[in-house]
């Protein structure tokens, strides 16, 4: 019996103890220079999460109004914006406001149409040279992963979003950088693209900086997973069914086991 | 009873089908109540079956992928992400075949630490043994393939740092290194033929399963106390009993499985794999998935300095570069050895005290192992990973085979079902003496 407890337990318990380090450990080591971004309360966290709707909705309006100008989202197209609440109309207008070549047609032209929802959100520059030419030689990054491109993702961006603040005077800021606290080596080329108000919510929403970088990371978590809402609906019931059938097969177990001694 | 002997069955369709094709006798023979297993297999001889279900499992869901997969650079990364947001139920099948490599070593970490608990390679297992190292190998080079058909950074320059080892090889390196690349650089060749290798591996994986659960099937499994069952007291019918222990194991092993998908699918991942593939842009930390750590650790630990090779030989004839590459390859290619190494007469870790406790640091090293190779290689983690790896190897090579031919083990019982009811009789008693201490002597 003892050994019995002993053989199970005791790499259990190394394993656990080990792992816990190890994972603390390389969250430090992967934060680098940057303090750890704190940790926010996400609607869409936890084992029942969801994307909270009018917060997204609001955080599209955000990306559309100031990061779409440097940022694409290149894994999203319009008629995936139902996935945040809005309706075909809804979803057709947002796309009839892009122009998009097209093409070519009977003559061998490209010409410009109007959106229609199975294309793709509007890229701001037609190549990353381009991109970079336009911002100090460094192309913003595609944004539709973003959050789970960086670890800790959604903290990581309301945190760098959030995190510009003057550099310490020991430091100098090179022409087309900008001192963020939370960017990994502290110059990033990304100017402070949020301001209050810069935004007017339709739903009367107060736009702080915090407001707008909390919605829009709120948005940009759905970018990356638009699956998030569907996968832990059915994870529930996967798990439910699956303790179920365990309990049932222990019990199957161990009344075929009964009679061996 | 011969397995090629036909069998008379009720079932009248059965029958006729087994005069012509005995697969019914086979399958009796081999999950089925003919195959005779010792009665005290403890749960640690579920994992073969967890391994062989998992490798089912990744099969079926990497058929589906490459469905819709395109071996491209230009699209490859795109590609993975339609699958995600516009294939019904493609987020699933993906998070399914991430995890479930990881499940799969996982599963076959706790199967070999098994067998080196209770000595499960002794003869006349040595066959059984090697077959499963080479499972291990070809499971590894699946999995290094698969991991750059996503096409993301870490994808990108974990396949040009491994591939680039081997231009360590005198001579022919180089030429190997072109071969692999396909090219002279990691590009849309090498990306289409680890493609198809990905897809082929697999296949093979399951010969060498076939091979492997068939000699298992010539003598049987091994069992907790390491003894052979001689009477029919010491062994039970593979079916009803460990096909339903066994369920009962694929049961729990799916919720932890199922967790991992369902509700922390990246557990296990790099956020930096999320990153498209660039040639341009380093990462900042180069790191392989969890389950090679280890031997990334090794490989890294022979640099100019160490004194594994700055004070033997080996600075004499190679690089330390290629010494980390071959002592990488050594490291589970020893494991083959494991059978010779281990000289003790006596299997399972039970009786020796010595060998366990050894056992034991080798665990914990191994584990030591994986985390310095998941550090940048500098400071302490630089002495740190070549200590452990100094132990890694006296382990196998001096501590394995001095203590197996020093140690005395206890006598182990004189049968299974004779050990099975000394067990029995013990746990009544203590139900009536609680008093009693929890760890008996000897135990
Ligand atoms: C004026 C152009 C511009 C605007 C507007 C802009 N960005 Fe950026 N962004 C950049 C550039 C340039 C970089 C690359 C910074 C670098 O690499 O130093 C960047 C980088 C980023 C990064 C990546 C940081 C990292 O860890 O690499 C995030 C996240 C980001 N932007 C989010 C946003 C969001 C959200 C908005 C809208 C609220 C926005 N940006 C608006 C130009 C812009
Ligand atoms: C695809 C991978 C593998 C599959 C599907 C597989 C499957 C199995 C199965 C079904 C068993 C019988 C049940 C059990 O004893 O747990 C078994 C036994 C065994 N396996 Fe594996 N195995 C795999 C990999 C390995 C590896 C990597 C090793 C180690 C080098 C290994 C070593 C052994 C040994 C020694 C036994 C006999 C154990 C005993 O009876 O005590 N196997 N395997």
């Amino acid at each position: 019996m003892a050994i019995k407890v002993k053989v199970f337990y005791a790499p259990l318990l190394a394993i656990f103890v080990i792992s816990g380090a190890w994972i603390t450990a390389f969250n430090v080591l992967a934060a680098g220079t940057a303090p750890q971004p704190p940790k926010q309360d996400w609607s869409f966290s936890g084992m029942f999460g969801t994307f909270d709707r009018p917060s997204t909705q609001r955080g599209l309006q955000v990306y559309r109004e100031v990061c779409a100008g440097c940022h694409s989202l290149k894994q999203v197209d319009f008629r995936h914006l139902a996935g945040i609440g809005y309706s075909e109309n809804q979803i057709k207008a947002f796309a009839a406001e892009a122009d998009v070549v097209d093409g070519p047609n009977d003559e061998g032209e490209m010409f410009e149409r109007p959106g229609i929802p199975a294309d793709q959100l509007p890229n701001p520059y037609p190549n990353k040279k381009a991109a970079a030419a336009s911002n100090n030689g460094k192309a913003p990054p595609d944004l539709s992963l973003m959050t789970k491109a960086r670890f800790n993702g959604p903290d990581y961006v309301y945190a760098l979003l959030t995190g510009y603040v003057d550099a310490p005077p020991e430091l100098e800021v090179p022409d087309g950088g900008n001192y963020n606290t939370y960017y990994p080596g502290h110059i990033i080329a990304m100017a402070n693209p949020l301001v209050d108000d810069g935004v007017e919510y339709q739903d009367g929403t107060k736009a702080s900086i915090e407001q707008q970088a909390r919605d829009v990371t709120t948005f940009l978590s759905w970018t990356a997973e638009p699956e998030l809402e569907a996968r832990k609906a059915l994870g529930i019931k996967v798990l439910i069914f699956l303790i179920i059938l365990t309990a049932l097969l222990y019990r199957v177990k161990k009344v075929i086991w009964r009679d061996v001694q | 009873m011969s397995s090629n002997a036909s069998k008379a069955f009720k079932n009248p369709v059965v029958n006729w089908i087994e005069y012509r094709l005995p697969i019914f006798s086979f399958v009796d023979n081999s999950l089925g109540s003919q195959y005779p297993t010792p009665k005290n297999l403890n749960y640690f001889w579920n994992f073969g079956s967890l391994a062989g279900i998992t490798l089912g499992i990744m099969i079926v869901s990497g058929i589906v992928l490459a469905m819709h997969y395109t071996a491209h650079v230009d699209h490859a990364f795109d590609s993975v992400e339609r699958i995600m947001r516009d294939v019904n139920y493609g987020w699933l099948i993906r998070y399914i075949h991430m995890n479930g490599a990881s499940m799969f070593f996982i599963v076959i970490y706790i199967h070999m630490f098994r067998g080196l608990y209770y000595g499960s390679y002794h003869a006349p297992r040595e066959i059984l043994w090697m077959l499963g190292v080479l499972i291990l190998l070809a499971m590894m080079a699946t999995a290094f393939m698969g991991y750059v058909l996503p096409w993301g950074q870490m994808s990108f320059w974990g396949a040009t740092v491994i591939t680039n080892l081997f231009s360590a090889i005198p001579i022919v390196g180089d030429d190997i290194v072109t071969l692999l690349w396909g090219g002279f650089s990691v590009d849309n060749p090498t990306l289409s033929r680890f493609f198809s290798l990905h897809y082929l591996m697999p296949f093979v994986i399951v010969g060498l399963v076939v091979l492997h659960i068939w000699a298992l099937h010539v003598h049987g499994s091994n069992n907790p106390i390491g003894i052979d069952a001689k009477t029919d007291q010491d062994t039970i019918g593979f079916h009803p009993y460990y096909t339903a222990k066994d369920l009962f194991g694929f049961g729990a092993f799916m919720t932890f499985f199922m967790f991992f998908v369902f509700f922390a699918p990246n557990f296990f991942g790099e956020p930096d794999n999320y990153i498209e593939a660039d040639s341009l842009v380093t990462p900042a930390h180069i790191v392989p998935e969890w389950y090679f750590l280890p031997f990334y650790a090794i490989l890294r630990a022979f640099t100019a300095d160490f004194f594994l090779y700055a004070f033997t030989p080996i600075s004499w004839i190679m690089s330390a570069k290629l010494a980390g590459v071959l002592a990488m390859f050594a490291s589970i290619l020893l494991l083959l050895g494991m059978p010779w190494l281990d000289g003790s007469k006596v299997k399972s870790s039970q009786f020796r005290p010595l060998f366990r406790m050894f056992y034991w640091l080798f665990f914990v090293n191994c584990i030591v192992l994986g985390i310095v190779g998941g550090k940048p290689a500098e400071g302490v983690w630089i002495y740190i990973g070549q200590a452990t790896t100094t132990y890694y190897f006296a382990h196998l090579l001096f501590i394995v085979p001095l203590i197996s031919r020093l140690e005395r083990p206890a006598a182990p019982p004189d049968s299974i079902s004779a050990a099975v009811t000394a067990k029995a009789k013990k746990v009544s008693l203590d139900r009536f003496n609680p008093a009693e201490p929890a760890m008996a002597p000897g135990e």
